[in-house]
């Protein structure tokens, strides 16, 4: 196998005129993708986004790689196979809130378990988009729209608590206002052998402008995101002063003036228990409190296509490669002469 | 049933047996009629078998719900259905008597386990007498055994339970009737043997069993009733006895190794069709991948992304399980990818009846899908037809980046037949060849590749991801040809549209032209599809030996037709489908070629026998 090439922005941007409203934070992340997919070394041409139905599911269209824009919500399944069909690529997939987490939630969350070879990115905006504004899985309560005119009374789903109750070996959280910290968040789940998921807060400008405003502005980051960083204490705010603990299976957001620095958690992605990953991701449940970000867990386990393959070489081991004439008889026969 | 000879030693020998086992569903009929058939097959028998039991796995012991049965016909010359009505009914207990004595030919022979025949078991199955006792058995020769205490004195030395000794007791009558029917006893020790490997005292108990039915038989003075047939003279070759989902199985196999595509499964557990994932996981060493999918939908779509991969993505499932496809096969008919979709057809709607036959899709393969999508259609015709039906479908499906719909139903994918075995060089050959070159120039006078340049068939390259240079997008929203962008013209719209449907109607251009059978002069033209393949044969022959002239004509693609059937269609006075919905083909015949077709329906969840088809032919003829 010769060198992977080298690459810029450049190879990795389609000839597609990008067609997302102006303003709109998936070009953000477009940018931080194509900017990464060079420092990656992978090829082109094993490298292969798939995705469903709605804005981010545009995406495909945008990478000159190999992508399919499929149908609404099945694009974890479609991936599913395409995986376990060749080993040898890098399958990504990209999709919405609605997309993934509702009519498709059923695919994510068998895709996450098995943990087939994926690196997902879920694009959360807390809306739909591409039909025009109504509430979505992950909008929070009270949330009025075209289909909630008198406040939506839906408990939304929080994606990292979802990704981890369903056996994720990697997931982790990024927002669209920071292309380094993106960056970083897609190079390691890209890096992670299994399925792997990155929440991506992402502004929808048109239906639901300003839903992260609160924690993502470059002046709010500091008090308000909560980054996660393996075998450090737990700690955010302007001058570090709160942190995180962990009392009793529950995370709490504490002053480190008043508990001391050794008493906040030090962070263990790779713990193998994910009961406090999933109580780290239920420390915000709004946009307008500390919202952790960063990798929540990354743990091994073998990956499913690899399960697979390794069955299919033992079964050419004990049974030798498929022979057509021994199946034929392969239950009593008899002969008529 | 007609007497051949009578030979010296008392055995009368006849042309052909209809066997039906019925008992409860834990009582082993299915068993029973499996090892009997097996029997038959190695003695040389044709065959043609109707497994028929109830969708609960436990349904309430003893009650009519509860009744399994295995229908077996085996004969001394070509056969091609179970069976019209059963010579001898095997019944285990008064329920099995109860449901399946009004199937039992006049006069037949009813064998009985009378120990079952006490006041719980009456009661269950509403009897109020006890039927050995009455008259529900006048004009019938019956034969009554003990077999349930036989069976435990049988076993009682061995150190078996009293209790397991009891399950023994359907060996018993395998014994028994393979006595009657002087059927060989060593393939079914040998299976014994093999099936309880490490289970010393079941093997002791099922041989014990099967030795005392022998001997009940010998010494009861059941003589008189003894029969043979002769082995069947069939083509030379070898042989195997198969059920359809196991032929198919073997020819989605065949099909991978012929076109030397690897074979991917999306399944989700569903009756009838289970059976197929079960098989190709099998036969992993043939480097076939299966996925137990998480849903329907997943199914479908795992395939699909294999099949974007460069494998044959396949999926299996019965009607309901189609439902949930659908919109998958839309985006499948757009992305122009090989696929797959096999319908194990059953009673519907809904769950209906999941262990029943029925065929009643054809509607939806052909139009259950959103917008413009069509779909080649393929169907099968007996158990062993499901080879090369699976083959025939899987070499449309690459040759022309389609999704293709194999039809196959209940009935095909349990009954079972003897297969002489093909020669693998009379297989038909697959030539796929994945694209490797660029194929368009830009408006920038760059070489590109562009994904809907077509060939002579209009099929468009198959660039599977790892190909250098011919990185691209597809999707679901319509597209130009030839580069494959996003287009919403409306002219490309409509020119897309046709040319799906052009394409696909394109494939009957190299299709074999349909062949009559029977009198090709005939007035009456029988049209048949699927499973009713073998009663129609009888039914015809039949016909045709009384005098009757009839013709026959029977369709293995659905979607497009053999590019003849229009014009063969309007040679004839009349026009009969028999088929078990109604009258599904015969609506698309009358749509397609003006032609007055008039099916002969059937939907009782059973195949048609032949003497339903030659009374309901008659009357056409009249």
């Amino acid at each position: 196998m010769s060198a992977v090439p080298v690459t810029t922005k450049k190879d990795w941007s389609s000839d597609q005129e990008v067609r997302w409203c102006p303003g709109c934070g998936d070009y953000s992340i477009l940018t931080a993708m194509q900017l990464l997919m060079p420092e990656l070394e992978v090829r082109r041409e094993d490298t292969v986004f798939i995705s469903g139905i709605g804005c981010a599911a545009r995406f495909p269209y945008y990478m000159n790689s190999y992508g399919m824009h499929s149908i609404h919500g099945r694009s974890p399944a479609i991936a599913t196979g395409l995986a376990m069909a060749r080993p040898d690529l890098d399958v990504w997939v990209v999709g919405g809130d609605g997309d993934m987490l509702s009519i498709g939630g059923n695919h994510l969350i068998h895709a996450l378990r098995r943990n087939i070879n994926l690196t997902i990115l879920l694009f959360n905006n807390q809306i739909y988009g591409l039909t025009k504004g109504q509430y979505s899985p992950t909008s929070e309560v009270g949330k009025v729209t075209k289909s909630t005119p008198m406040g939506s009374i839906d408990q939304p789903f929080n994606p990292i608590s979802v990704a981890l109750g369903a056996e994720a070996t990697f997931v982790a959280r990024t927002h669209d206002m920071d292309r380094g910290h993106m960056q970083e968040m897609f190079r390691r789940a890209h890096d992670h052998q299994g399925s792997a998921i990155v929440e991506v807060f992402q502004n929808c400008n048109v239906f639901n402008d300003g839903a992260f405003n609160a924690i993502t502005k470059r002046d709010a980051r500091d008090a308000m995101l909560i980054d996660l960083t393996h075998g450090e204490p737990v700690r955010f705010g302007v001058d570090g002063e709160r942190g995180v603990m962990i009392i009793d299976g529950t995370a709490k957001i504490v002053e480190v003036a008043e508990v001391g620095i050794d008493a906040l958690h030090v962070h263990d992605e790779t713990a193998p228990d994910p009961s406090v990953a999933f109580a780290i991701s239920r420390l915000a449940e709004d946009r307008e409190s500390p919202t952790p970000v960063g990798v929540f867990r990354s743990v091994q386990r073998r990956d499913y296509g690899e399960s697979v393959s390794s069955q299919i070489a033992a079964a050419q081991d004990t049974k030798g490669p498929g022979d057509l004439h021994g199946l034929l008889r392969s239950l009593p026969t008899w002969d008529v002469s | 049933m007609t007497d051949i000879a009578d030979r010296t030693d008392g055995v009368r020998e006849v042309e052909r047996i209809i066997i039906r086992f019925a008992g409860d569903s834990g009582d082993g009929m299915q068993l029973t009629g499996d090892r009997f058939t097996s029997a038959s097959a190695l003695f040389g028998n044709d065959l043609a078998t109707l497994p028929e039991f109830p969708a609960e796995i436990r349904a309430p012991a003893g009650t009519l719900a509860g009744v399994s049965a295995f229908q077996v016909h085996i004969s001394d010359h070509d056969i091609t259905t179970p069976g019209d009505a059963p010579n001898v009914l095997v019944a285990m207990n008064p329920a099995a008597l109860k449901a399946d004595l009004h199937t039992l030919d006049n006069g037949g022979t009813v064998i009985i386990n009378s120990d079952a025949f006490e006041e719980r078991n009456l009661a269950k199955a509403g009897y109020k007498h006890n039927p050995l006792e009455d008259e529900t058995l006048d004009g019938y020769t019956v034969i009554t055994a003990p077999m349930t205490s036989l069976t435990k004195e049988a076993c009682k030395d061995l150190g078996v339970k009293p209790r397991d000794a009891e399950r023994s007791k359907n060996f018993f009558a395998l014994g028994l009737v393979s006595w009657l029917y002087s059927r060989p006893e060593e393939p079914t020790m040998l299976w014994i043997q093999e099936k309880f490997k490490g289970r010393e005292l079941v093997i002791a108990a099922n041989e014990a069993a099967y030795r005392a039915g022998n001997a009940f038989g010998e010494t009861a003075e059941l003589s008189a009733s003894r029969m043979t047939v002769r082995p069947a003279q069939l083509p030379a070759g070898t042989y195997t006895n198969i059920n359809g989902n196991t032929a198919l199985s073997w020819g989605l196999i065949a099909a991978s190794q012929q076109a030397g595509i690897p074979l991917f499964l999306g399944s989700y557990p569903i009756t009838p069709a289970s059976d197929i994932l079960h098989e190709l996981s099998k036969h992993k060493n043939f480097g076939v991948r299966t996925f137990q999918a998480e849903d329907e939908i997943a199914a479908v779509g795992s395939a699909l992304g294999a099949s974007y991969g460069g494998h044959i993505g396949i999926t299996t499932t019965s009607g309901p399980g189609i439902a949930l496809k659908g919109e998958t096969l839309g985006l499948a008919v757009s992305l122009e990818l090989p696929l797959v979709v096999i319908d194990i057809q059953r009673g519907g709607p809904s769950t209906g009846l999941p262990t029943k036959t029925e065929a009643a899709d054809l509607m939806m393969a052909m139009y259950g899908r959103h917008g413009e999508a069509p779909m080649p259609i393929v169907a099968a015709s007996s158990p062993a037809d499901c080879f090369d039906a699976a083959i025939e479908a899987v070499r449309i499906a690459l040759e022309y980046r389609t999704p293709v719909m194999l039809l196959s139903d209940g009935y095909l994918a349990n009954g079972t037949e003897p297969w002489k075995l093909p020669d693998l060089d009379s297989l038909p050959s697959i030539d796929i060849e994945f694209a490797r070159e660029l194929n368009g120039v830009d408006s920038e006078g760059r070489e590109v590749f562009w994904p809907y340049v077509r060939n002579d068939d209009l099929a468009r390259p198959w660039a599977i991801p790892g190909t250098e240079a011919l990185m691209h997008r597809i999707g679901g929203i319509e597209k130009q040809d030839g580069t494959g962008n996003i287009s919403y013209d409306p002219a490309n719209h409509e020119f897309m549209v046709r040319l799906r449907e052009e394409r696909i109607l394109k494939i009957a251009d190299k299709l074999p032209p349909l062949e009559v059978m029977g009198d090709d002069d005939a007035d009456i033209l029988i049209v048949g599809w699927g499973s009713t393949w073998g009663a129609i044969t009888s039914a015809v022959g039949r016909l045709r030996s009384g005098g009757t002239e009839v013709a026959s004509v029977h369709l293995r693609h659905l979607y497009p037709f053999a590019a003849n059937l229009g014009e063969l269609l309007q040679r004839f006075d009349h026009v009969v489908v028999p088929e078990m919905n109604l009258g599904q083909l015969t609506k698309l015949l009358r749509a397609e070629f003006l032609v007055d077709a008039k099916a002969i329906s059937k939907v009782s969840g059973q195949p048609f026998t032949a003497a339903e088809l030659v009374t309901k032919i008659q009357e056409v003829a009249r």
